[in-house]
């Protein structure tokens, strides 16, 4: 008899999943909150590392998304109860019993506005790395509140991440390399500008990344290693910005014309009431706590319920694929044991 | 009268937006190894120069980065050329070449 299997959320890891568990025999059921599928990635403009249209990823995943596969779109999962070895899945407009779930509802991003003295919401040249890919987006380059084209740019690596003082002390993993395919963009779409990258360590781990640093210096950016301790406006608009230069012992002041906040990725508020219906704790980060550190990193500690992607925390795109196929190979020998 | 007491302290905050960018933009012209620096220090650990004097590859760089064209000619003086740093240095960048740019510009003065 056919499995049925729900999908929380529609992002890229939630359609992988559908996907995949579709083609290994069962019947798929994906909850998306959203009107449409993607989740973060359809609102970015290219991605790292190599500068490709993330509406191409999109695409091909939609293309791959068959007519057998159940999508509910508008559909934000409540609650979720268990009976036995089964699950009840309750959204604003569905209900459904399923086999096995598949937790792929991702992560928030972390609020700017947190880190009052970085001045988001208050100065209109703050703007975040969400907002930049909007900008790229709309016009291809970044703008000033007032139309015009900045000259001086600076980005702020990890903003409401590593941070006692916001609760998140871990890194959020995808901001450094972000931070440096958004600054490659703005000299590229502005080639007179000046750009400087102000950052703790940059942690360039994947594949192409530190090709990615190497091509930022190679465009002359500035990598300027600091945190900005505070911002503040002055005359135009403009913000003046204050950090260190560890590596010269030197404190630095310099205006520019926008600054760009890279900021965090953290866990979802939605994901707690699904956490602690299916009576799951979340990790100390609060993401989703996957049951074995490396030999069961799509298993949560409850029988027939898996977890994948950003919702486990911080991952890039190529981490939340891979995820998803170990995920659903797990469904499958799950299903068919039960 | 005696020197007593206060003087001005020299103010020790690099301010961006009075830097002098040229002399940067011309050894990166000279050399487009430049810019890919990394202050590893890898270079200074192993220079012949710096183990007897203050002198350090990975600040020359610094230096002509944040505008300090006079010291960075003055400290180029120290190297012996004997080129180990860029043996060592694992972005490959031309150590030796740099210095001598330096050092041209000081005869030079190009800008
Ligand atoms: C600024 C920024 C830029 C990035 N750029 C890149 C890049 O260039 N390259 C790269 O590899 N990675 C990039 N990433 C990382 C990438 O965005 C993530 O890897 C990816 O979004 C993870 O996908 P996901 O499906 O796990 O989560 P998400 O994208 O968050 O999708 C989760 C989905 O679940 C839905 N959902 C959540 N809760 C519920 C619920 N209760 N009911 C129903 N639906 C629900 C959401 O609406 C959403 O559609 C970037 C991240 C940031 C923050
Ligand atoms: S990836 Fe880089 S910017 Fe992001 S939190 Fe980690 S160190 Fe900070
Ligand atoms: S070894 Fe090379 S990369 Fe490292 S500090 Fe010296 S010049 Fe820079
Ligand atoms: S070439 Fe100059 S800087 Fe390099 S190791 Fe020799 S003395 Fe030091």
């Amino acid at each position: 008899m056919r499995k049925t299997v729900a999908i929380i959320g529609g992002g890229i890891t939630g359609m992988e999943a559908a996907i995949q568990i579709n083609k290994l025999g069962h019947t798929v059921h994906v909850f998306e909150k959203d009107e449409k599928l993607g989740g973060h990635v359809a609102q970015w403009d290219h991605v790292f590392p190599n500068q490709r249209k993330a509406r191409e990823i999109i695409n091909e995943l939609t293309c791959q998304i068959s007519e057998e596969i159940n999508i509910h779109l508008s559909s934000f999962v409540e609650k979720i109860s268990q009976i036995d070895d089964s699950f009840v899945i309750k959204s604003d407009n569905n209900e459904l019993k399923a086999d096995a779930i598949v937790l792929a509802s991702g992560f928030e991003l972390f609020s700017a506005s947190k880190k009052e003295e970085y001045g988001y919401g208050i100065f209109e040249n703050v703007i975040t790395s969400v907002d930049l890919e909007r900008m790229f987006v709309e016009k291809g380059h970044p703008f000033m509140r007032n139309g015009e084209i900045p000259q001086r740019i600076a980005f702020i690596h990890c903003v409401g991440s590593r941070d006692e003082k916001v609760k998140r002390t871990y890194c959020s993993k995808v901001c450094c390399i972000t931070a440096v395919k958004q600054a490659i963009e703005v000299k590229e779409s502005i080639p007179e500008a000046s750009v400087y990258n102000l950052y703790m360590d940059l942690r360039m781990f994947g594949p192409g990344y530190e090709d990615m640093y190497q091509k930022a210096q190679q465009k002359g950016i500035t990598f300027i290693r600091g945190r900005l301790s505070e911002a503040s406006e002055v005359e135009n608009n403009r913000i003046l910005i204050k950090t260190e230069d560890t590596l010269s012992s030197r404190p630095i002041k310099m205006t520019v014309d926008l600054i760009v906040l890279m900021i965090g990725i953290s866990p979802s508020l939605a994901n707690n009431q699904i956490l602690s219906d299916l009576k799951l704790e979340p990790n100390k980060d609060g993401f989703a706590e996957i049951a074995d550190d490396h030999l069961s990193p799509t298993h949560s500690k409850v029988k027939g319920v898996f977890i994948a992607g950003a919702c486990t925390g911080p991952c890039s795109i190529t981490d939340a694929i891979n995820a998803s196929r170990s995920a659903s190979v797990e469904v499958h020998h799950y299903l068919n044991q039960v | 009268m005696k020197d007593f007491g206060f003087s001005p302290m020299k103010n020790k905050v690099l301010n961006f937006d009075e830097l002098n960018h040229d002399f940067h933009q011309w050894i990166a012209i000279q050399d487009s190894s430049f810019n890919l620096c990394i202050a590893c220090g890898t270079c200074a650990s192993t220079c012949s120069a710096g183990s007897y004097t203050h002198f350090s590859f990975r600040e020359l760089c610094k230096d002509i980065r944040w505008g300090n064209a006079e010291k960075a000619m003055k400290e180029s003086e120290k190297c012996m050329l004997c080129g180990k740093c860029s043996i060592a240095c694992p972005r490959n960048i031309n150590t030796r070449n740099i210095i001598k740019m330096v050092r041209k510009a000081a005869k030079t003065s190009p800008l």
